[in-house]
Formats: C-alpha cells, structure tokens, sequence
C-alpha cells in the first residue's frame, strides 16, 4: 500500500535521490563554513572521541561532531579552511575521508518528513491510549451519564489529534481523487472522517457505539506502517546521497598557463583542460598536448588501455594513466557523450515503471470491494428496517472500519523493512521499493565482466616464463610508473622477493612505456610496437634487454572477491547465467571458463546489451543485471531488477535498484532468497489480513461489531502481521 | 465517582506533558544519531565536567 498511497511524481525512484554532477556543481557554489566529510570507518566509542578531539584541536576548527549512524562528521570551521585540510587532518591519525558536498545533503529533507511522520505518530498514540481507557470503562460497564461524560471527553481528545495525525491520508486521498482514480487511502480516509462524525453525532443523541478509539487506532496502526516504510526509504536515500555527493565534479581549466581549479558545469566548448595521470576525463574532447594511454573499460569493457597523443578524440569518463594530457573541450555538460547516454537510460522505458507492486495489486482490488460492501450494508439495512437511516449509517460505519486496512497498511513496509535492514547488514542498499519483490521473481542473471565480476586491475599470469634477472630488471623499470600493468609486476615481484636491478637514467615516455640503461645496454617495458614486438591479442606489456627479442608479460584481469562463490551460490538455486562483456573473446571465454558460466558473449555494444536482455524478457525469463559500466546502463535498466557495485559508475549506480556497498560479491548469493522469503511473507499477511476480513465482515455486515470487536480484531490482526514479518531477521 | 472529574483531567495533562516532551526531543534532534549516542557513554571525555 506504501507506493498506492503516494503517487510518484519523479521519472523515476532514483531519478529524486541523485542529483546531477552539474546540479551538485551549482549547489556547491554555496559557500559557508560548514564541512561534511563521510568518514567509513568509524565504528566505535573511541573512533568518535579520537576524530572529534584530533578536530577540536585543529586551527580554526570551532566545533565537529561525529554521526555513526550515517558514519560522517559535521565541522564547523573558519571560511579558510577547506575540506581538503581536514581530510589531510583525519588521515594523519589514520582515517579515511572523504568530501560531501553538504548542498546535496541539505538539499534533500529527508529528515524533516520523517520528523512530520513520527510527530504525528506520537500524537496519534497518545490520544488512542487515552480515549482506551475512557472506552475500557464504556465496555466495562460505565452507563447513562457516565458513559456520555467519557464519550464527550474521547470526542474532545480524538477529534483535534484525527485532524492532526491523519493529515497525510486525507492529502493523498484527495490528490488521487482529483485525477479521477482510487488508493488505500481513500477508504482509510472515509473511514476516519465517517467513523468520528457518526460518534461524534451517536455521542450528541447520547447513543450507546461510539468509534473514537477506533478511528485513532486505526490512524496509529497506518502511520506506524508509513513510518517504517519512510524510514527504509530515507536510510537507503542518505547512502544513495553520500555515493552522489562523493564525486565532487572539479576539472582543472589552463587559463594563461596557470590551472584554475573549476566546477565542471563552468566549462565552456574550446577552454583547455589539464587532465592529471590517473584523473577522469571530465568532458569530451580532443588532445592538444601529451601522450598517455586512457582506460575506457568503464565505457566499453575493454581491458586493454589505448594508446592517445595529439587528435585522438576522448570522451568524458575515461580514466588516462600515464602522462598529463591537456584537452580542448569540445562538448561539455549536458552535451556530453556521458551524459546523453545517461539520459537515454532516463528517457527508456523501464520494465520497473511498468512494474504493479504487490500493494498496489491489492489495492486495486481493496478499495472498491470495501466501498461497494459498505454501500451494501447501508442499502440494505435501509431495506430491512424501512428507513431507519442512523441505524443502516452505524453499520456502514463499523464495516467501514471493520475491513479497513490496518493488516494491509503493515503488511508490506514491516516486511521490506525487515528485509531492507537484514541486506543492510549484509552490505546491500536497497533503492526502490518494489525491488525485493522484482528480485523475487529473477530466473536468470545476466553478469557484466569488467568491474563487476572482475575489479579491473591487471594480474601477471606469466610470471615464471621469467629469470630473476629479468625480473629484476622489470621491477626496476617498474616501480617509477603508475601504470596498471606496471603496478601488477612490482606487486607480483615484490611478493617473491625479487630485488630491483641497478638502471641509470630511467625515463618514462608517457604513452609508450620506461627505458633506462642497465649496464650499459638499453632496456625497455612497454607497448608491443615501441619495443618492436608483434602485439598479442591479449594484454600484455613487453621486455627488452639490449638487442635481445622482446618478451611479453600477460595478465589477466582479476577476479573480484567473492565472484566465484557468487556464481556456485546461483548455480547452486538453479539460475541461468549468462556473462556480457564488451571486451575480446579471448578474455571473456577464459572468464566464463574459470567460473563456470555456460553462455557467454565477448564484443557487446551497449545496444547489444540491453537488446540481449530484452530478448530474454520477452522469451519470459525475469533478468537480474549486476553491471557497473556506463556500457551497462542501458542493460540495467532493461532489466527486469539490476545491482551494482559502489565502485560503478554513478550513472550504473542511478539505473540500478540495488547498490552492494562493499568488494565482497559474496553476499549477493543470499540476497534473491532473502528476497523471496520477504514475498512469501508478504503473501501470507495479505493471506492474515483476508481470513481476518471473512470473519469479521459477516459480523458487522448482521450488525452485530461493537467498539470492543472493532478495537480487538484491529489490534490482533495488525500484532499477527508484524510479528511475522519479524520472522524474516 | 465524581474523583474522575479531577484525575481525568490530571491524566491527560501528565499524557500531554509526556507528549510536549517527546516533541521537544524530536525537534532537538535527538533521534539523528541513536547509534553514536549509544556509544558515547562509554567515552570518558566529559566525565568530570559536563562540555562547556
């Protein structure tokens, strides 16, 4: 009922919880002294003391307080200091941190409805447990002037806190019935106004009912379910923030020959951007200046690095690895190749806006049905007593509240809350609320190969092909590059103990690879063709000592942690599999081998992708994606469910519905079953919340409910269902 | 039985007291962070004095 009871206004769930890097740029022009740093590893009572303390004593620090539930620290500081200082200041005494834009965060009030929420809740609360005791001495008894003397007070407590507390249903009920159409709250809300009206009317005749105590149950029981529901929302929605907010988007533009450090949204078609070794490509655009290589696993799958100089032509998210590039912008913002295939993702239709939740299933089929039954009561005791227009009203009331939707109310939000708060645990966020119930429906698993199933960091696989001298040599060429593959061989030789050769004048020709002079003979690491070696169809970098032939080291990418048992764990509950990758044959055959995964297709296009899995769709299967490139999200949001990884990036992170925060793949396998015991449990409360309904209706239908069998069955109905959802932890 | 007429009364002011109070909690804030503040107890920073 969750998703019934608000209707969506964004494009999509994800489309309100991440902002744009443009719109995070806009927002950060906002200067104050205030500093939000995400800090991941804190944990514990000492971590707060030590940060807080280690700021306190900072320079210009006013005053800074840690939050570990959200696991960041707020720093009050002087309008000099920047966040760079105090990230400086945490790592010394060996934290990690990182910057967050506090715009974002305050830009999204999260807490303040939740604020609204359990205000309203407590007021709720309080006045159903007094109008309770009044009403346990009506039942108990209490007669003639004494009965109307508690009535008048229970009139007097109910009435202003309905009209506070059941605010929220009443908007939504109307905001849906302008447009013609009916939620669970229409029904809630006719039966919270009816309810109090005919006892507030029954009270003024000095009758014997009156359904104070059962209008606000009922307004309790429902804003409990909201509750949760938004409180499993908004924690999902503070981490989807932090990862939005952790990509501060900065470039640094040469104006006169000096680098200005600007917000990305600033730049303009034709400025000059300085990219750094190891910095992503913030716009397209073409090189002026520099040779490097550039990673564009992120936007194709492929592994292996291009090589770039003068002309070549790169594109926003592309990371360069060797040397400093300058680049003339030639799209930027909205503009970009980036961006425009995020707004494809934006503007496809996706299988979840066509998606009915549960709730809304049941509401469908609720809401009329209880209208129409209580039309019915009205009718025909209109019938039966000739006339008798209070009497037929009193009853159309009680069925009203007899079948309103408390059980239903708390049968999905208690459950996906359970749920939600047991994936947490496990490193899982969930981001929209039908997710659990797609995953429940997955037969198939579609797997991206570069970065999801793999982290995208080379790994020598050849290693033993060489001598120890060799090794020493490369280790020496190796350990003045930030290269990848370079990195991957000092790892690799560190890790046996190999001792760097002597080199003299080492010098690293960005794009190309090292050469140095060892004993008087010239030797080099890198690229096949500038070492004169004939390339290999894999990635490799190459060896040459003197005149001598060069030699290759290969790697392969390796493989992330937990990534085989992920795929045991689903091979195990019978899932198809599948493994998509846009990078060569060679590599993601011996990927799907290693692993095990039958079917396997190298060289997919983004296209081809998300055509590979509407294909599946409408052959009938429900596709899980787990992707994390900017090649995938077109894939993902094909899909009929889709997970990625915190290290994708965020245009992934936006079209899928479940981000796993940790390396680990491992708890991945748990999360479909988990996701199906949440379904059942779901269906057995509907299955509560309709046997609950057989028996009482006929009661109140014959006329026989009293306030007393109203409040009893509300009560024991709404316990059943939580406490079985409680089942799930 | 006319004592209802003065402890009603008292009880529902005592309820609404317990109401103005849980307000005033919310608004302050105090339900930000109810993991830090369950661990900060155990820190023995301001134990001598409360935080200036």
């Amino acid at each position: 009922m969750s998703a019934a009871a608000r209707p969506q206004l964004a494009a999509c769930p994800a489309c309100s919880t991440a902002p744009s890097p443009e719109q995070i740029a806009a927002m950060s022009e906002v200067k104050s002294g205030r500093i939000m740093l995400s800090l991941p590893e804190v944990h514990c009572a000492a971590c707060i003391v030590a940060v807080e303390r280690e700021l306190a004593q900072t320079e210009g620090v006013q005053s800074a307080r840690v939050n570990l539930t959200l696991k960041r620290v707020a720093i009050e500081a002087d309008a000099d200091i920047t966040a760079d200082d105090m990230i400086e200041v945490m790592r010394t005494i060996g934290y990690e941190a990182h910057e967050l834009d506090s715009a974002t965060i305050a830009a999204t009030a999260t807490n303040k409805s939740g604020r609204d929420l359990l205000m309203r809740l407590a007021v709720a609360g309080f006045a159903m447990m007094n109008v309770m005791l009044l009403s346990i001495a009506v039942w108990g008894g209490a007669a003639d002037a004494t009965r109307n003397l508690f009535h008048w007070i229970s009139a007097l407590i109910a009435l202003p806190a309905v009209a506070f507390s059941a605010q929220p249903f009443f908007k939504s009920a109307l905001s849906v019935l302008a447009v013609r159409r009916l939620n669970m709250d229409v029904p809630i809300s006719l039966a919270i106004l009816l309810a109090s009206a005919m006892s507030v009317y029954e009270t003024w005749l000095g009758g014997e009912h009156a359904y104070f105590d059962a209008a606000l149950s009922l307004t309790f029981f429902l804003l409990a379910g909201r509750y949760l529901d938004h409180r499993t929302r908004a924690i999902a929605r503070s981490a989807a923030e932090e990862l939005a907010a952790l990509e501060v988007p900065r470039a640094d533009r040469l104006e006169n020959g000096e680098l200005i450090s600007v917000a990305i949204a600033d730049l303009e078609v034709g400025d000059l951007v300085r990219v750094k070794p190891g910095g992503r490509m913030p716009v397209d655009g073409v090189i002026t200046e520099g040779q490097s290589e550039l990673d564009r696993s992120l936007l194709t799958g492929e592994t292996i690095p291009v090589f770039a100089g003068p002309e070549t032509t790169v594109s926003a998210g592309e990371i360069n690895l060797t040397g400093p590039l300058t680049i003339r912008v030639t799209a930027a913002g909205k503009d970009t190749s980036l961006h425009r295939m995020a707004d494809l993702v934006a503007m496809a239709e996706s299988s979840k806006n066509r998606y009915t939740s549960l709730a809304d299933k049941a509401a469908g089929i609720y809401a009329p049905g209880v209208h129409l039954l209580s039309f019915i009561a009205f009718a025909g005791w209109m019938y039966a007593t000739g006339g008798d227009v209070r009497m037929a009203l009193n009853i159309a009331v009680a069925v009203l509240i007899i079948t309103c939707p408390c059980a239903l109310g708390l049968a999905v939000p208690a459950v996906t809350t359970a749920a939600s708060g047991r994936l947490f645990k496990k490193g899982m966020l969930i981001k929209s609320s039908t997710a659990l119930e797609r995953l429940a429906d997955v037969d198939t698993v579609v797997f991206d190969k570069t970065g999801t199933l793999t982290t995208g960091m080379p790994e020598l696989t050849n290693y033993n092909d060489f001598g120890d001298q060799d090794l020493a040599i490369a280790l020496a060429l190796a350990a003045g590059s930030s290269h990848p593959l370079a990195q991957s061989i000092r790892t690799a030789a560190t890790a046996n103990g190999v001792t760097a050769a002597t080199l003299t004048s080492i010098s690293e020709v960005p794009g190309f690879g090292i050469s140095a002079l060892w004993n008087d003979k010239i030797v080099r690491l890198g690229r096949a063709n500038w070492v004169g070696a004939d390339a290999l169809d894999q990635t490799a970098t190459y060896l040459q000592i003197g005149d001598s032939p060069a030699r290759a080291f290969t790697f392969t990418d390796s493989l992330r942690d937990g990534a085989a048992e992920l795929v045991n764990a689903y091979k195990s509950q019978g899932f198809a599999m599948h493994l998509l990758s846009g990078d060569a044959p060679a590599t993601v055959q011996a990927l799907a081998n290693k692993l095990g995964i039958e079917h396997w297709t190298a060289k997919a296009t983004p296209t081809e992708k998300s055509e590979f899995i509407m294909g599946l769709a409408q052959s009938g299967n429900k596709v899980l994606m787990i992707g994390d490139g900017l090649n995938d999200t077109a894939a993902l949001t094909a899909a009929h469910v889709s997970i990625s990884p915190a290290s994708a990036l965020d245009a992934a992170r936006v079209a899928s519905d479940i981000v796993l925060l940790g390396t680990d793949m491992a708890p991945l396998g748990d999360a479909i079953d988990i996701a199906r015991k949440a379904k059942r449990r779901i269906l057995e409360n509907f299955g509560v919340a309709v046997v609950y309904n057989m028996i009482a209706v006929p009661i109140a239908l014959f006329g026989f409910a009293t306030p007393l069998i109203a409040a009893l069955a509300m009560s024991a109905s709404s316990i059943t269902v939580s406490l079985n959802a409680l089942r799930l932890r | 039985m006319e004592v209802v007429l003065y402890l009603i009364p008292i009880s529902v002011f005592l309820g609404g007291l317990g109401l103005v109070a849980f307000f005033w909690t919310v608004r302050s804030k105090q339900y930000e962070d109810p993991e830090g503040d369950s661990q900060r107890i155990l820190s023995d920073e301001w134990d001598d004095h409360p935080r200036p």
